[in-house]
């Protein structure tokens, strides 16, 4: 067992960090109070390959598809500056870009990844609706098949980069039945008529990330745009929600190792009663357990991205990883404000925006409880 | 046409320690980095890169430890990189670096083509010793021409024409035959960071270690020996009073800034 990051990991480390400390820690307040991603970063992200980053070169993407830590790193340094950019960057390249890589065929990665991996493009995974949440099998949406082509019509929610992606896989009903047998994953362009944004989201955190309601009326898709076969469109959106849960889980490790520098600066040098409050147990303990728990939560992201990068079974992995994760960055944010007292309410600090950045991760790609469900359904399945 | 630049490992901080018995930098659980106007050099490097047919080299002598840096440069786009390494280069001063960096630029030319003309890009100081001294004694181990804080360059087969600043608001151009040697400081331009897939390249290009031996060096230019220097004492400035900001109309402003001088009798 080797517990040391690469040379090559460290250096994407130390890279990522001085340049998201450049240009997107000074904004991210900003873009938080705007609800809305930087152009200049967006440009600058595009140039250091972070939308392609788990895509092979040949692909024009970063070259990370083997190395799933070197993109946990990455991650996890975009979001300790901002958590938003962390949840954009994750979603674009584990739920959308990824996929296509992995399931799709040559000419569909020709026609769609090339440009999601070059950042040209961005991507969004649509699966969500009213009806459909943490049950993910009541997809409302159908997609009816037509000669050679379908037509999808249905409203998909909380679309993650919804408003701003250039190219969508929904998950679609293409049977009469409510049933986990009858639903596809459709590769779809936002240029195809009868697709539109409907309402943009106004959030609690991440709120610099667009999350959008999304409108199918007659879209037609030809077949060919059928990401796998069809009728297996569930079994794929969970394989590839495993795969986008190690995203949110070092997502959530860069957002909480944030808040834990942050109290660690503060307790340092917020004088009370003569001393710095980091003499004091009350701090002290809260600062341990939140460095406890974020040091885990990396190693439970870091697992399962080894699992996944030897070929293994990492589902389950993946659910824990995000689960601790996401529990770790709330624990670390509450944690934060509360070291930082009345100062940590205000939005002059970022501990504020940390503890509503964190509370969306205990609840998108799957809640808490779905992830503990998951776990012990997969436990109690193979006995003891 | 070669260019080469000249990279150094520096403390990644603003506040060094020094150790007193040694009188050195205590590197200790300090990250190490490229010395910022050294990534000026290289993205300069990079840029004429674009524009012109060139090939750019990174040098830099330090510790086997200084190959991170060297390959921060290759991530950046650099061609080669050469790291000169040897504990017999070990405590030089600024003029055994040049001699030892100057051995290895004749050394890689000819062994390429003697004939070729280069360009040598520095970075016009170091973060850590802040002599700024490299440059100019590099010119001078190589008897080519230079130009200090470089604003802009141009290029062509035999001369560059640059423009360097002069004084705080002056700028003077300068044309001057190639081979030559140009530092910057970083007001030149904002270097890029290495992407993704220049990171990943990076870790599959070799670097070319060159010791004392290889360079056939005279050891008595090189390292401790070779220094002309002697540190005597190595302190942090100590912070002398604090700063007073005044405010007001101009007028108060001046008033009270002369009333200041003169209660501390500078006036």
């Amino acid at each position: 067992m080797e517990f040391s990051l690469t040379e090559k990991q460290k250096m994407l480390k130390k890279i990522t960090r001085q340049f998201a400390e450049e240009y997107i820690v000074p904004i991210a307040r900003e873009s938080d109070e705007k609800q809305e991603l930087d152009d200049k970063v967006f440009q600058k992200m595009k140039e250091m390959n972070y939308f392609g980053g788990c895509i092979p070169e040949e692909y024009g993407g970063a070259g990370l598809h083997n190395d799933t830590i070197g993109f946990s790193i990455i991650i996890e340094e975009i979001s300790r500056a901002d958590a938003a950019w962390g949840i954009t960057t994750a979603v674009h390249n584990g739920v959308a870009a990824y996929p296509i890589y992995k399931y799709g065929t040559e000419e569909q990665k020709q026609k769609f990844l090339i440009d999601l991996a070059k950042g040209n493009k961005i991507g969004a995974f649509c699966l969500t609706e009213a009806n459909a949440g943490s049950d993910a099998g009541g997809v409302q949406l159908t997609a009816v098949k037509d000669g050679d082509e379908y037509i999808l019509n249905g409203t998909k929610i909380f679309a993650t980069s919804g408003g701003i992606a250039g190219t969508l896989l929904v998950v679609a009903k293409t049977g009469e039945k409510e049933s986990r047998k009858q639903m596809t994953v459709f590769i779809v362009d936002n240029k195809t008529p009868g697709y539109s944004v409907g309402v943009k989201e106004d959030k609690m955190g991440v709120r610099a990330s667009n999350t959008s309601e999304l409108v199918f009326q007659d879209v037609r898709v030809p077949q060919e745009n059928i990401l796998g076969n069809p009728g297996e469109g569930f079994k794929m959106a969970m394989k590839i929600l495993d795969f986008g849960r190690i995203g949110i889980a070092a997502q959530c490790v860069g957002l909480g190792q944030a808040a834990l520098e942050a109290s660690i600066k503060y307790a340092n040098e917020r004088v009370q009663f003569n001393q710095p409050i980091g003499r004091f147990q009350a701090i002290q303990w809260k600062i341990a357990d939140m460095s406890c728990a974020i040091e885990s939560a990396r190693l439970f992201t870091f697992k399962a991205a080894y699992l996944h990068d030897i070929g293994s079974e990492f589902g389950i992995a993946s659910s824990m990883a995000k689960l601790v994760a996401s529990e770790a960055a709330m624990q670390a944010a509450h944690g934060a404000v509360q070291i930082h007292g009345g100062y940590g309410l205000m939005k002059a600090y970022p501990v504020e925006r940390y503890f509503r950045d964190a509370k969306m991760g205990e609840i998108y790609e799957g809640t808490s409880e779905i992830q503990r469900l998951v776990i012990a359904a997969n436990l109690l399945k193979k006995g003891a | 046409m070669k260019i080469f630049v000249c990279v150094k490992q520096v403390p990644g901080v603003s506040e060094v320690k020094i150790d007193p018995k040694t009188n050195t930098l205590v590197r200790e659980g300090i990250l190490s980095i490229l010395n910022p106007n050294d990534r000026n050099a290289i993205e300069l490097a990079l840029t004429l890169k674009e524009k012109y047919t060139t090939e750019v080299i990174a040098l830099s002598m330090g510790p086997p430890q200084a190959e991170e840096i060297l390959r921060e440069a290759l991530a950046m786009g650099v061609d080669k990189a050469f790291l000169l390494t040897d504990r017999a280069f070990a405590g030089a001063d600024t003029l055994a670096t040049s001699y030892t960096l100057a051995l290895a630029i004749k050394k890689i030319l000819k062994e390429s083509n003697p004939e070729e003309k280069y360009l040598i890009i520095c970075g016009a100081q170091a973060v850590d010793g802040d002599t700024g001294q490299v440059p100019p004694e590099l010119a001078e181990e190589l008897k080519i021409p230079q130009v200090a804080y470089v604003l802009n360059v141009e290029l062509t087969e035999k001369k560059i024409i640059a423009e360097r600043k002069f004084r705080a608001v002056e700028i003077v151009v300068i044309e001057t035959t190639l081979p030559a040697l140009i530092s910057v400081l970083n007001d030149i331009n904002e270097p890029r960071y290495p992407s993704i897939a220049g990171i990943m390249k990076a870790h599959n290009l070799e670097i070319v270690h060159l010791d004392a031996v290889a360079l056939n060096a005279d050891t008595s230019k090189i390292g401790l020996n070779g220094s002309s220097t002697e540190v005597w004492k190595i302190f942090i400035p100590e912070r002398k009073g604090d700063r007073v900001i005044l405010r007001g109309t101009i007028e108060e402003v001046i008033q009270n800034l002369c009333q200041n001088l003169k209660d501390d009798k500078v006036l």
